[in-house]
């Protein structure tokens, strides 16, 4: 498949706020670009006519109940079947942020039981509490199911911002040993917050800046077709975002960001 | 207490009728307080004469839309009124000095000032930046968290008032100290930490789930903002300037769109034109409104697809006095009467009477004014984006305000009369301050007074409360509010709003309470200087200026002679630098038991930097590089941070000569152009020593000054060169490459004064040769951290 006949749809509702920036970050790659508003989606439009979907960033529904809760069941109710579709078809999704909290809520992320039981996995306040708008330093900690990172050398070292107040990956603390070994097992765990040297952040705060359970910061499903990662690539996509751009004197036109977006867009057209 | 004077309609239930034409001068003034219009005997009077006129007794409807209309908030009696001050008739602070010097100035680039709910200024490739900034202190008073939340919605609504997409968002507060004495407290007034942290998360609350990046702002700290606290948001806007319609006639659909009308935000305006009293909060919490970023999203998105589709001939914010003021302003601009049937208005809940649904405050409603043949699609873009929308009424060619509830018609007010707004007379002194020059010993540890300077609660860093605003939202935020590896503070923020373009925006804020309490003249100088030096240190050029006055109750003559001495500086060095004022508010009547505030002139620049490319920030670059001051030093410590250390306030204000300054910014913003600065740094509190140490462990690369280079006459002590708050100064980084050009760029207005080191440290030499500071710079980033780290 040709990369400019690659159809991306940006998922929106109510409260969606970082659809703009995600649209202008594949635009940028080449690809055909729609965001849509769900009651469009629901209106007149089928999922299986795109190559990847996007749940970008913001605060859905105002983030009440939990974030991307609502979000979530309204997909499931108004969209379900074509979702289930498509996911079955192993389509990818990534979800950012917010778009990552609702493909938990969904259940497709970590995707290990179905969406009646109880979920094992979730994402939840931020210690500390609060909400955090930083950089971060993340490692590729994939080695080779996520089709987000699989070109990536394992071990690379992205930097992107977050801004989020729930994004503390928590297990059942029951089987947490046993839930990270299945993690690990099935090469799900993406993104892990670390220094900027690479070394682990072991749970030192802001280096982990929120927490998280294992200093994770993105998982995929065990397909590796669905990733959702709390930090904001589209944010890390031209070097001007950066935070230090000014300390340099030698920039390369793109940031970190863009190895995500790419690296899904080069699988798209190998494969599809 | 004459009951009486109040009567049932016959016709309406929930409206009364106010025997008005029979009502002596005492009763007069028991409506105006039974019904909380706030208006004086005057304009009661008048208000009587006009209903005898029309042979009939008014309706609390009308009353109701009279006073909103009349009221401070609205109308700005003050800024429009007759002054006497100094033996002279000043005919309207705003016309004689704020849009007077703009007029002057005339700028090209001014699209749209003062005229609508945002000024407008050109940008780039067909689009214009809008720009507004509001206080929303009373509220915030009352109810910290909702008040500054809804001062984001609320200032969010005047750029989609101008059918711009807001692209960013500012907040300035200011409070009483975080350590004051609990004991100390008047009855009623909230501590300044509880209002600290709720202003701060109520402001982070909004604009993170509205998706708007708060980039840039100020946090002050002043005894005299402990009962009045400051609470002030700005918004900035794209627009195709080609979308910007405003074109509205008879018979168009007054359109209200948004969330639904309720109780809440009655009398917000009277409320804010009023002093606040230990009753404040039983009295006036109606008038906090319950915040709904999401609402407010929906809307936004709405508005953004009826501008491109062009459907709509006017579009104006339901802020102060409700659909009164919206529908009113919006038929008086277009030189229509309105007809309005209240009942068609979508209510939170049933019982509310008309005159409530005509001025409730209720947030995240906009108005709109949509020609016939475009009412269906507009309505069906809102029902798309899940917002609810009405048509409520019609403009109409005769020239009268019609208000109907049930058919029945509860109001009919001739629109000259309602807007024939008499001009006040108010009597304005000002008296020298009651404050003598301290007589201070120089500190035989100046190492120690930086390290409390840097500790100081208005020179501390903020970055913990910056991070709880999502300031990288929209992914256009070149610049950010701290910098370098160990975030040193930015003078201003830099953003890219076109994908298409390298054209940025820069935008800086300047505040200076404290010497507001020696000299407004100077303090509101200082202010403008302030915003512009932040500007032009990050490379923006073709600035525009918006003000906010926060002031005490301008009934009182003293109060209303310092504000006329910050306008005559608003004239004054606006002029000179060539900055016209596009937009600005006044929230006067910042007074309580507690006193009232000290006189504050909020300073927004907004400046174009031509390619983003070229911006500066803060931080040292690399070692071995040298250091220059831009500026003079003079012994001005009056109002200064090293003063208030030692328990003083001073009479030595930094003053200003703006025409020297100008030819400074000038060159500086050239060598910018030429890229011959490294890194540039605003001296402002607590001067050279703080600036200096700012730039060093931002970075962590050292730095030595000599003292004895500042060109200086009269400065005989190091710690006055150290910490004198002259205005016009920055430090700017230059590589040894560079000297002679840049020396030469510079005139005379630059001084080499030390280099950057590879040694972690901040080494001052003074003017006896002694090494005067000498410290490792995470000592002295570890005081300017601690602060506020977790307050």
């Amino acid at each position: 498949m040709k990369t400019k006949d690659i159809k991306v749809c940006i998922i929106r509702a109510a409260g969606t706020s970082c659809d703009a920036e995600t649209a202008r970050a594949f635009q940028e790659l080449g690809v055909q670009t729609e965001i849509k508003h769900i009651n469009e989606l629901v209106t007149n439009s089928n999922l299986l006519n795109y190559n990847l979907l996007v749940l970008p960033g913001g605060c859905t529904f105002g983030d009440h109940v939990r974030p991307g809760a609502v979000f979530a069941k309204y997909l499931n109710k108004k969209l379900g079947k074509q979702i289930t579709q498509y996911t079955d078809e192993n389509r990818p999704i990534l979800g950012i942020s917010n778009g990552f909290q609702t493909l938990i809520e969904y259940g497709l992320l970590p995707g290990f039981n179905d969406n009646n039981q109880q979920p094992e996995i979730t994402l939840t306040t931020n210690i500390p509490n609060g909400f955090k708008c930083q950089w971060v330093y993340l490692k590729n900690e994939n080695k080779g199911n996520c089709s987000f990172t699989n070109q990536l050398p394992k071990d690379k070292i992205l930097k992107m911002p977050i801004a989020h107040s729930e994004g503390r990956l928590l297990l059942h603390a029951e089987k947490e040993k046993q839930l990270l070994q299945k993690l690990a097992d099935n090469d799900m765990i993406v993104l892990r917050y670390c220094n900027r040297d690479g070394t682990p952040a072991n749970q030192t705060y802001p280096i982990n800046p929120n927490g998280t359970y294992h200093d994770i910061a993105g998982i995929c499903n065990k397909e590796g077709t669905i990733l959702g990662l709390m930090p904001h690539p589209e944010r890390a996509m031209h070097w001007w975002q950066e935070p230090d751009w000014t300390d340099k004197t030698h920039t390369t036109p793109y940031s970190d960001g863009k190895l995500i977006f790419e690296n899904i867009i080069n699988n798209i057209t190998t494969k599809q | 207490m004459s009951s009486n004077l109040y009567m049932q309609s016959a016709k309406v239930d929930n409206v009364l009728e106010v025997a008005l034409a029979r009502a002596t001068p005492v009763e007069l003034v028991e409506i105006s307080n039974k019904l909380a219009l706030g208006l004086s005997l005057d304009e009661m009077k008048t208000v009587q004469a006009y209903f005898k006129s029309e042979n009939r007794n008014p309706s609390d409807v009308e009353l109701q839309t009279i006073s909103q209309t009349w009221s401070e908030h609205c109308c700005h009696k003050t800024f429009k009124g007759n002054i006497l001050f100094d033996g002279k008739e000043i005919n309207s602070l705003f016309k004689t000095y704020i849009a007077k010097v703009t007029k002057e100035i005339n700028a090209p680039w001014c699209f749209n000032v003062f005229e609508d709910n945002a000024g407008i200024v050109k940008f780039d490739k067909g689009f214009g930046i809008a720009a507004k900034v509001e206080t929303h202190n009373h509220p915030s008073a009352v109810d910290p968290f909702g008040g500054a939340a809804n001062g984001i919605g609320g200032v969010v609504r005047d750029i989609l008032g101008v059918w711009a997409d807001p692209i960013a968002c500012t907040g300035v507060s200011c409070f009483g100290p975080l350590n004051f004495d609990y004991n100390k407290l008047f009855l009623g007034v909230k501590h300044p930490r509880y209002l600290y942290r709720n202003i701060a998360a109520g402001l982070s609350f909004y604009s993170n789930n509205l998706g708007v990046p708060i980039v840039n702002g100020a946090t002050c700290f002043d005894e005299s903002y402990t009962g009045n606290v400051v609470a002030c948001c700005g918004c900035f806007g794209l627009l195709p300037l080609d979308k910007y319609l405003k074109n509205a006639k008879a018979g168009d659909y007054i359109v209200m769109a948004g969330g639904k009308t309720g109780r809440d935000g009655i009398h917000g305006v009277t409320f804010a034109s009023a002093e606040l009293t230990k009753k404040s909060e039983e009295t006036s919490n109606p008038a906090v409104q319950t915040s709904d970023p999401i609402a407010e999203e929906k809307l936004k998105r709405a508005i953004i697809i009826i501008r491109d589709l062009q459907l709509a001939s006017a579009i104006t914010d339901l802020g102060g006095g409700g659909l009164s003021s919206a529908v009113g302003e919006t038929a008086e601009r277009y030189h229509c009467g309105a007809t309005v049937e209240l009942s068609k208005v979508p209510v939170k809940y049933s019982g509310l009477a008309p005159w409530e649904i005509y001025i409730s405050e209720s947030q995240e409603r906009q108005l709109f004014a949509v020609p016939p043949e475009h009412l269906d699609a507009a309505l069906a873009v809102f029902k798309q984006e899940e917002v609810e929308a009405t048509a409520i009424g019609q403009l109409t060619s005769e020239r009268r305000l019609k208000i109907k509830y049930q058919t029945v018609t509860v109001a009919d007010v001739d629109m000259t009369f309602l807007f024939n707004i008499i001009a006040s007379t108010k009597q304005a002194t000002l008296s020298p301050p009651m404050l003598t020059e301290p007589e201070l010993a120089e500190p035989a540890d100046l190492t120690n007074t930086l390290i409390q300077l840097l500790g100081m609660p208005n020179i501390a860093s903020k970055e913990s409360v910056a991070q709880t605003y999502d300031y990288e939202v929209k992914g256009n935020t070149v610049l950010k509010p701290f910098q370098g590896k160990y975030a040193g503070p930015n003078d201003a923020a830099v953003l890219k709003p076109l994908h298409n373009s390298w054209k940025g925006l820069a935008i800086s804020c300047g505040i200076n309470p404290n010497y507001g309490k020696i000299d407004p003249y100077w303090m509101a100088a200082s202010s403008i200087d302030e915003a512009i030096r932040n500007n032009i240190a990050v490379g923006g050029r073709r600035i525009a200026l918006l003000d906010n006055f926060i002031w005490g109750n301008p009934e009182k003559p003293e109060r209303l002679g310092s504000l006329v001495r910050a306008c005559q500086a608003c004239y004054d060095i606006a002029k000179a630098y060539r900055t016209p004022f596009i937009s600005g508010k006044d929230s006067l009547y910042n007074e309580s038991p507690m006193g009232p505030v000290t006189p504050t002139l909020i300073i927004t620049a907004l400046g174009i930097v031509p390619d983003i490319r070229s911006t500066i920030s803060m931080n040292l670059k690399t070692p071995e590089n040298l250091l220059y001051l831009l500026g003079n030093t003079y012994p001005e410590l009056g109002g200064s941070e090293y003063y208030k250390l030692n328990g003083h306030i001073g009479l030595s204000v930094p003053k200003l000569q703006p025409h020297r300054a100008r030819k400074n910014y000038y060159n500086l913003t050239k060598a910018i152009g030429y890229g011959m600065v490294k890194s540039c740094h605003d001296l402002s509190d607590g001067g050279l020593a703080v600036a200096a140490a700012e730039m060093a462990f931002a970075s962590n690369i050292g730095l030595t000054l000599d003292l004895k280079a500042i060109p200086n006459k009269t400065i005989t002590r190091n710690d006055f060169l150290l910490f004198s708050e002259s205005n016009s100064r920055l430090l700017i980084e230059v590589s040894p490459k560079d000297r002679s050009d840049f020396e030469a760029l510079m005139k005379n207005g630059c001084t080499l004064i030390g280099e950057t080191t590879k040694t972690e440290k901040l080494q001052i030499h003074g003017l006896h040769n002694n090494i005067i500071i000498d410290a490792p710079l995470t000592k002295l980033r570890d005081a300017w951290k601690k602060t506020l780290a977790e307050a």
